[in-house]
């Protein structure tokens, strides 16, 4: 169908259990793309339309890079294709990219394949200006991605686990704490898992600190078409695909947004058993 | 000589049983077969006249095509259209031919119109099997190129035309399949998907190129388009924004737009859900909120996923709802439920966010509104509980605001149309046209096709004046 033979996979490298980098040859969306915005994929023609927030682009080399963590049927599929294999699909850049200026002093949380997307914002608000402090947490050790690209564009950077394999054994959330005590903040970002993100924003709450996350709600066209990617944010319906992904923390309607990310539980659930119940739904 | 006595009563179109199709995602109309359709050419009159063509919105000849029927010279028919239509697969099936050319057939005054729809699909049907299409040769190239955002009915019109007229010319496609709502919206039951691709794999053929997964506005603004090459533009990106009611509830888990709900179903293919991996979640009762064609096919969808019950609600009644009759009929003939005069107040939910009902409130009709139709009145304390366990809002849809929003110079009304002019779809911004949904808000495939014929030839007129 397309005239130029693209979407090839350049480069993988598995990161950690479960969790694997692509570098996907998509020069136009290279060029346009900016930190924040996602892109739409799917691995052959019967999968599914994945969305994945941007972990890296090359403009020059004409690379997007995406990281994922397998979680079900489809980024199982996308985790089995190989160097020099081609993605059927792979459509971008879509979402409004972050606000990107000098604020001050900006905390950066990422939270397990979170810090993926976080890492372009961090640089960005770091070429910008700002003063980073980045948080970056995983449940161990080997799920811990991106350090010491982090730690080359944050003035001074966290580390959590949940077991205490590396770095403090804690959640993203105490020195988040800590370092509000300490000093003044001007800005909060953080993307990991909902849980995680709902925990930064009450946590900044009380601080006033405007405080910003990315929500990767199930969406299918990713172009405003259909509203499957329905979040409440300050008591008003929006889409997150094309008014995000980023929202204003303190006014995400958290539970229901939790409850969305339910809707195809039992559908995931038999889509992973026909494809050998490798994502642990059979566990 | 005696005249040949007047058949007032057209040929009767097989279709598919209704016990046997709810199971089934197959076409239900069956379409004619060759000595069915000669049957129904042979009742046209020929009129002289002919004021069937003035109903139809791409000026097919439709006395030629028919008197070629007649003669069962079906290769020459299915070119007589493909002179105005290159759809002619999907017109024959999806365009509102009791509104348009059938309803200026002089028979129809005083029986049954010719089935020209039919009969258009007969042909058209008739060369995909036999394998005969030709590929209609373009014109000189005229060194011109034009970008088309969109591959919809509106968008491949105007796309197969000038390529015809010599220029070269590239769609833009959101989507990772052309066809725009074709594709997304319209079941497979009503449109095969197998012949939307033919269709536009004959408009590939005479050399246009279509480009799947762009969105426009997103990897490339108009400007940026203009400024790489192009010399004009058309931009028909459809009516793509679902709009809700704004009542309680409707964010529960088991409420879809119209959109959503057919998209995964018929460009996803969720109903084949195993072969393909994209899911949709049925329950056992679901009420579809609308009266339009959407609305139809969203409730006959419902019911081939496997829904025990689906309600259509409707605030007016059966007499101002917009669905083609033979829509109606079909969901009737299948089962579909209907609740007139009755519009949700808020949908409820249990603690997990599920759909668990839906309030409801009876209406009843007063004086008419700026449509012309009777406005609805709600009745005080008519309020009742419909449990339900699936929502599907096909209330309408809105202009898709991707394009308008980074085209600051190109002029939108208040709802977000593009302000395009009627007779050329030239907009307020220089070298870019526009036409079908994003014009005129959600409408007809053909009306958008029409919009296209148009633009295709106001487009040459520009280009020619470069």
């Amino acid at each position: 169908m397309n005239s130029i033979s693209q979407y090839r996979i350049r480069r993988k490298e598995v990161l950690g259990p479960g969790l694997k980098l692509m570098d996907v040859e998509a020069p136009e969306i290279a060029a346009k793309g900016r930190p924040g915005q996602f892109i739409i994929l799917r691995t052959y023609e019967n999968g599914e339309r994945i969305p994945l927030t941007i972990a890296d682009l090359d403009s020059i080399e004409g690379i997007v890079t995406i990281i994922f963590q397998e979680v079900g049927r489809s980024t199982n599929d996308l985790g089995e294709m190989e160097a020099g294999e081609f993605l059927e699909d792979f459509v971008g850049p879509l979402g409004q990219p972050s606000e990107i200026k000098k604020f001050g002093t900006i905390v950066c949380v990422g939270g397990g394949v979170g810090v993926a997307p976080i890492y372009p914002i961090t640089r960005a608000l770091h070429q910008a200006g700002n003063k980073i402090i980045s948080i970056i947490g995983a449940r161990n050790a080997g799920q811990l991605i991106l350090e010491d690209e982090m730690w080359q564009i944050s003035d001074e950077l966290l580390v959590v686990s949940d077991d205490g394999s590396i770095g403090e054994k804690a959640l993203v959330t105490v020195p988040l704490q800590r370092i509000l005590e300490r000093e003044k903040i001007d800005r909060v970002v953080a993307i990991g898992p909902l849980v995680m993100m709902k925990a930064v924003s009450e946590v900044t709450k009380p601080y006033a600190v405007p405080t910003i996350v990315s929500l990767n709600p199930i969406m299918v066209d990713g172009t405003g078409m259909c509203g499957a990617c329905r979040v409440e944010v300050g008591g008003e319906t929006k889409f997150a695909c094309v008014d995000g992904p980023e929202f204003d923390g303190h006014k995400v309607e958290w539970k229901l947004a939790q409850q969305r990310s339910r809707m195809f539980l039992s559908q995931e659930k038999e889509a992973c058993e026909h494809g050998g119940g490798r994502c642990g739904c059979q566990k | 000589m005696r005249m040949p006595e007047i058949n007032y009563v057209r040929e009767a179109m097989p279709a598919q049983d209704p016990a046997e199709r709810v199971c089934n995602f197959t076409e239900v109309a069956l379409g004619y077969d060759k000595e069915t359709a000669v049957k129904e050419a042979q009742r046209c009159l020929n009129c002289k006249k002919a004021p069937c063509k003035e109903g139809c919105p791409v000026e097919i000849d439709i006395p030629a095509f028919i008197e070629m029927l007649k003669k069962e010279d079906f290769s020459g028919a299915i070119g007589k259209i493909k002179e105005k239509n290159n759809l002619a697969a999907i017109c024959g099936r999806v365009c509102p031919q009791e509104s348009q050319c059938e309803k200026y057939c002089v028979l129809g005054k005083k029986g049954d119109a010719v089935a020209i729809g039919r009969l258009e699909r007969f042909a058209a049907d008739y060369e995909m099997q036999q394998g005969t299409g030709q590929v209609a040769h373009p014109a000189t190239s005229s060194g011109h190129k034009v970008a088309i955002v969109g591959s919809g009915p509106s968008g491949l019109t105007v796309a197969a035309d000038l390529c015809q007229m010599g220029h070269q010319v590239t769609v833009f496609e959101a989507l990772h399949t052309p066809g725009g709502v074709l594709v997304y919206g319209i079941p497979e039951f009503r449109l095969p998907k197998e012949i939307v691709r033919r269709e536009i794999e004959g408009i590939e053929k005479m050399g246009v190129n279509i480009r799947t997964n762009m969105v426009i506005g997103k990897v490339y603004t108009l400007d940026e388009l203009l400024n790489s090459g192009y010399d004009a533009i058309f931009v028909g990106t459809g009516a793509g924004l679902p709009y809700f009611m704004n009542i309680p509830g409707e964010n529960l888990n088991g409420v879809y737009s119209s959109n959503e709900f057919l998209t995964r179903s018929n460009l996803m293919k969720a109903y084949k859900f195993s072969d393909y991996i994209t899911p949709i979640a049925i329950g056992e009762k679901v009420a579809v909120i609308g009266g339009g064609n959407v609305a139809m096919d969203s409730a006959r969808t419902a019911l081939r996923l496997g829904a025990h019950e689906v309600y259509i609600v409707y605030r007016r009644t059966e007499k101002e709802m917009p669905a083609r009759w033979e829509e109606v009929e079909h969901a009737h003939e299948e089962g579909v439920q209907f609740y007139f005069l009755t519009s949700p107040t808020a949908i409820l939910g249990n603690e997990d966010g599920w759909i668990t009902g839906m309030n409801c409130l009876r209406y009843e009709l007063g004086e008419p509104d700026s449509s012309g139709r009777r406005r609805p009145v709600p009745i005080k304390g008519s309020d009742f509980l419909l449990p339900v366990d699936t929502v599907v809002m096909a209330i309408g849809q809105g202009p898709n605001p991707l394009v308008p929003e980074t085209t600051p110079d190109m002029e939108t009304n208040r709802w977000g149309n593009i302000i395009a002019d009627d007779a050329t779809g030239k907009t307020t911004k220089t070298a870019v046209f526009a036409g079908g949904d994003i014009v005129t808000g959600a409408a007809t495939v053909i009306l958008a096709m029409g919009a296209g014929k148009k633009s295709a030839r106001a487009i040459d007129e520009y280009l020619k004046g470069l």
